[in-house]
């Protein structure tokens, strides 16, 4: 009991101090656990959130914003794959993971939950989405585990090319005919108020915060990161000569932070709950992409066997001939 | 019978929070061993918290001469970098 208490404080200890837990070390069954969720269902949310947007490659409007497209799907899965490898580091199972998705048991980012109607949404999704992404990211850059901190410099340089292209897209379309204005207009907004209820409850309805900041898995409360997005893609929203869609947005010169309207909570609720516009589709859709490959883990597992059971087979001929050419020595030997 | 040992590669973390990074290689009997080694060798002067030891047998690593073939894939996409796009004057946190 006693040593269960040392542990416990120096384990605090270590984070108080601003070191980082590694892999080995002993840490809480709570920590452990609270970080298997968040790292997972962040790792699903990179995986779902190539639904949306590979629905786009094929149509894309130029060669060039196909390849831009296609390179920056790609990086959302090698995003998964970092952190479902960090995940594992706390000994949870890829399998274990991807059965909690598919059993409705994790969660992934809600925001993937809404369609990509038009292209502009994908200069939307890049801008507002990533951004958002950005913002909640960078302080997990220090998140206490050391693994997942440091998957996390990687995912942060790599969502800035994301974030570029997406306000780039903006760019063309807010400069262009009227048409395609109006259709910036209209991505933006779809996607403003899906973006701000990405950093989650307000903090007065954050159920597993506190926690999280003791530990310093989390830095920043909710409402704190909500806030530097909106100040942020105000004013890009500004350059851009768009409109954010909240008649009650006013700048508040006491604060020096922009004021929004009332969110929409009910709306966010029910979304996260299951009931958003693309809820079911998204997870039929992995459930059956991840069935559909099952051949392939199978052929992979199939070949590996093969190379083994071949290596094993070559193994034992030069043995074997290694104990004919001592014996041949042997033999001579006597003869001598 | 020296050279009859394993080589081992040798990576040391500096500081917790930090990665292991490759600090040489060794020969040694055994991984234990291999481990003791590398402490009497590359941390004499508090240079890590932690070592790992890997047998360099177990490495597999992409060869030298194939590199320029190997790593075409990212030669034309430089698009791939947030510093490729212009953002319009004064916009700011991108």
């Amino acid at each position: 009991m006693a040593e269960a208490q040392d542990l416990e404080a120096r384990f605090q200890a270590r984070i108080d101090n601003e070191e980082r837990i590694e892999p080995k070390d002993w840490m809480p069954d709570a920590y452990r656990k609270t970080l298997i969720r968040q790292i997972s269902q962040h790792a699903h949310s990179e995986v779902i959130g190539m639904q949306p947007e590979g629905t786009w490659i094929t149509r894309a409007p130029s060669l060039k914003r196909k390849t831009i497209l296609l390179s920056k799907v790609q990086d959302e899965g090698g995003h998964g794959l970092y952190l479902y490898s960090a995940a594992e580091t706390l000994g949870a199972s890829r399998e274990e993971m991807i059965a909690a998705l598919h059993g409705e048991r994790a969660k992934y980012s809600s925001i993937f939950n809404y369609p990509a109607l038009t292209w502009a949404d994908i200069g939307a999704i890049g801008w507002l989405v990533d951004s958002a992404a950005i913002i909640n990211q960078i302080p997990l850059q220090r998140c206490s585990y050391g693994p997942y901190a440091r998957a996390m410099v990687r995912i942060c340089k790599e969502e800035s090319f994301h974030q570029r292209q997406g306000y780039d897209i903006m760019v063309s379309l807010a400069t262009g005919t009227p048409e395609q204005k109006a259709m910036a207009q209209d991505a933006l907004n779809r996607w403003w108020w899906p973006s701000v209820q990405m950093f989650g409850p307000p903090d007065d309805a954050s159920t597993h915060s506190a926690r999280s900041m003791a530990w310093k898995i989390k830095r920043y409360s909710n409402d704190e990161l909500r806030q530097k997005f909106i100040d942020q893609a105000v004013e890009q929203a500004k350059i851009l000569g768009l409109e954010v869609p909240d008649p009650d947005l006013e700048w508040d010169e006491a604060s020096g932070h922009y004021r929004t309207g009332a969110i929409d909570w009910d709306e966010f609720n029910r979304v996260v709950a299951g009931d958003g516009p693309c809820n079911r589709e998204r997870l039929e859709t992995h459930r059956r992409v991840h069935e559909d490959g099952a051949w392939v883990r199978e052929a992979v597992a199939a070949y590996a066997e093969k190379q083994a059971a071949r290596q094993a087979q070559q193994v034992a001929r030069e043995a074997n001939a290694g104990e004919a050419e001592q014996s041949r020595r042997v033999s001579r030997g006597r003869e001598l | 019978m020296a050279d009859t040992m394993p080589l081992y590669e040798v990576f040391v973390r500096a500081r917790r929070g930090l990665e292991h990074r490759h600090a040489g290689s060794l020969r040694a009997q055994d991984a234990e061993m291999a481990l003791q080694y590398a402490r009497e060798i590359y941390t004499r002067r508090r240079e890590g918290v932690s070592l790992w030891v890997v047998r360099s047998g177990d490495i597999v690593a992409s060869q030298e001469e194939d590199a320029p073939a190997f790593f075409d894939p990212a030669d034309d996409k430089p698009y791939r970098q947030a510093t490729w796009y212009k953002l319009p004057e004064g916009v700011k946190n991108l």
